[in-house]
């Protein structure tokens, strides 16, 4: 029994790594780019959360509200302003200059809010559980979560296949010349899928900040785990982020089992073995 | 008809900046006599910087292999030098080409892993080995675990009789390291693999269409920048004296830095990954007091220069005005009674 729910806590925790994924897996699905200053925007919107909830008192999970609106406007700006001007052949600008922008964000960050680690307070929901059954309890924030990063994928999903914005993603994903041909504007559609990534990074932004501690530090590693999920998963595939979450989850919450120190490893090591045994992930779509 | 030709490498400016660098050589190599402790602690840090900066520049800038993740050769490097000095009883200097040796070992299979990932994800590839190597070496507690170690005196005092002669030791071992790897990254792009590299630099596709196997050389240029880089980085901790696993893995310290290095100073050019220390440490010696506002401006400047001028500094001189360094171009001189003929 101790071991299924050891599992399942896993399984809960990888909904939060599907969430970084779904935001990676966006952007590289539509135009080819790997954004590496990911975790440290999943920062930033914590640190917005934190300011929503301290200035307007509102209640943290309500903060998601302003807060991912907020985040869509800085991707969509990000997008048209800095990183449309970085796309081409050439893979070396938009790696460098979203890596400067990973830096930025960090130093700024430990500028502004110090290296004190912090954390959104929501009360009585953030202990409050259910036994499943005999000797297996789920949390509720956890199971909110997890619910969360379901929701996420499946409009993400929905939109991308029956929707016109998605047939636009699709358009110009599979040519960005045609795709201008008729009528799309390329420019504006980037701008669009980065303002949706980071939408779905505001959610898991505020996620992160109730459920664990953050620092401007922390942003590498969440962008590390999102990157995981999305090769186990297999590229361009967006329940494949949530396997590939999932897996993350439950190997990192078995190898913290065996000892403290080897719950990272552990997850890294899963990663690397589904990288030597396929490569191309689990549930692949495109390849490239 | 047989056409009598020859590949020409120098050119004026080349021939002006080879005797420059040999100027500089002699000037530094006799730096013990004219500068102070601190001078040559400043000196030993820029070449440090010289030669990670150039070999990253070979990786990303020459056979597009962007890593990310070059820290977990430097963090090997010192790891290797503290184990086999502090373990296995090595003297110090021959620990650093040893730690060179076990990271070109590491990165074969570490290569058939990450080759599997294309462009960017092989850049996130290579951080998330930096990180399991940074994992492993806080879970070796002979080697202090977490919290680091520190190399015993005797280890440090065995190397030469006074504290001075040491600290020339030190710098000398430094400079020739740097000669070593600058004079290594020279000669390989003027052999044929050298032509290979540029060739890949410019154009993938077109490369391999001309015959170039694209991954056997990529895979070289993987193993010998590791085998440099950890090197580099077993010097570093042998003049820092102690090692914890997040000095060794550090991003900042041992790849963003270099990466702002190689990028303002010119990516995919001998030159640049110079120049850009060179500007990074007068940058620094001026800015160091803003702390954290300095990685963050340094930032903002790698991606302005990224943007507005992608070949750096040395490259808008380099195209400007045609010079180079260092001999490395190639320019085809036919024979002049073949040409009448």
């Amino acid at each position: 029994m101790h071991w299924v729910n050891i599992i399942i806590q896993g399984v809960l925790i990888g909904g939060l790594y599907a969430m970084f994924a779904a935001g990676l897996a966006l952007i590289f699905g539509v135009m080819r780019l790997v954004n590496i200053a990911h975790g440290d925007l999943i920062v930033l919107a914590a640190y917005l959360a934190l300011m929503v909830t301290d200035t307007i008192g509102l209640d943290p999970l309500l903060a998601i509200v302003i807060v991912v609106p907020i985040m869509a406007v800085i991707g969509y700006a990000l997008q048209r302003g800095l990183l449309n001007r970085t796309l081409g052949d050439d893979l070396l600008p938009p790696l460098l200059v979203t890596f400067g922008l990973s830096i930025i964000i960090q130093n700024g960050l430990l500028e502004l809010f110090t290296a004190d680690s912090r954390r959104l307070r929501v009360g009585a929901i953030e202990v409050a559980t259910f036994p499943l059954f005999e000797g297996v309890w789920i949390g509720i924030l956890p199971l909110l979560q997890f619910a969360a990063a379901i929701a996420v994928i499946g409009a993400l999903q929905v939109l991308f296949y029956r929707s016109a914005l998605g047939r636009a993603f699709r358009a110009t994903a599979d040519d960005a010349a045609v795709a201008q041909l008729m009528g799309l504007d390329n420019r504006h559609i980037f701008a669009l899928a980065m303002a949706l990534s980071l939408a779905v990074v505001a959610i898991a932004g505020v996620f992160i900040a109730v459920r664990t501690n953050f620092d401007p530090a922390i942003g590498p590693t969440r962008l590390i785990f999102g990157f995981e999920a999305v090769i186990i998963g297999g590229l361009g595939s967006m329940w494949g982020t949530l396997a590939g979450g999932i897996i993350l989850g439950v190997a990192q919450a078995i190898g913290a089992q065996i000892d403290p120190g080897w719950q990272l490893l552990a997850g890294h090591l899963a990663f690397l073995a589904i990288l030597a045994v396929r490569p191309e992930g689990l549930f692949p779509k495109v390849r490239g | 008809m047989n056409v009598a030709f020859r590949v020409e490498h120098g050119s004026r400016s080349s021939q002006v900046g080879v005797v420059l660098f040999a100027a500089l050589l002699v000037l530094l190599v006799a730096a013990p006599a004219w500068g102070g402790r601190d001078d040559l602690r400043l000196l030993s840090e820029i070449y440090a910087y010289v030669a990670l900066a150039s070999l990253w520049n070979l990786l990303a800038g020459y056979a597009g292999l962007v890593s990310v993740g070059q820290q977990a050769f430097v963090g090997l490097g010192g790891y290797v030098l503290f184990a086999s000095t502090i373990i296995g009883g090595l003297h110090p200097l021959v620990a650093v080409p040893l730690a060179g040796a076990v990271a070109a070992v590491v990165a074969l299979p570490t290569a058939g892993l990450l080759f599997r990932l294309r462009g960017h994800y092989f850049a996130i590839g290579t951080w998330v080995v930096a990180e399991v190597f940074r994992l492993i070496a806080s879970q070796i507690s002979t080697l202090g675990g977490g919290s680091g170690i520190s190399l015993p005196s005797g280890i440090v005092i065995a190397m030469a009789s006074t504290r001075q002669w040491r600290e020339f030791l030190m710098y000398w071992v430094a400079l020739a390291l740097v000669a070593v790897v600058l004079g290594a990254i020279v000669l390989l792009l003027r052999s044929r693999y050298g032509l290979a590299l540029t060739a890949i630099r410019d154009n993938e596709l077109a490369a391999r269409s001309n015959g170039v196997d694209v991954v056997s050389t990529k895979l070289v240029v993987y193993v010998l920048t590791a085998f440099g880089t950890a090197m580099v980085g077993a010097l570093i901790f042998l003049q820092k004296l102690r090692i914890s696993p997040d000095t060794a893995f550090s991003i900042n310290d041992w790849t963003a830095f270099v990466i702002f290095i190689t990028v303002i100073g010119g990516i995919g050019r001998v030159e640049g990954p110079i120049i850009g220390t060179l500007v990074f440490f007068l940058l620094r010696q001026t800015l160091a007091d803003l702390g954290s506002l300095y990685l963050l401006m340094l930032g903002a400047v790698a991606i302005a220069v990224m943007l507005v001028a992608p070949k750096g500094i040395w490259g808008f001189f380099a195209e400007r005005f045609g010079w180079q360094l260092l001999p490395l171009q190639r320019r085809l001189r036919l024979a002049a009674d073949v040409r009448t003929t």
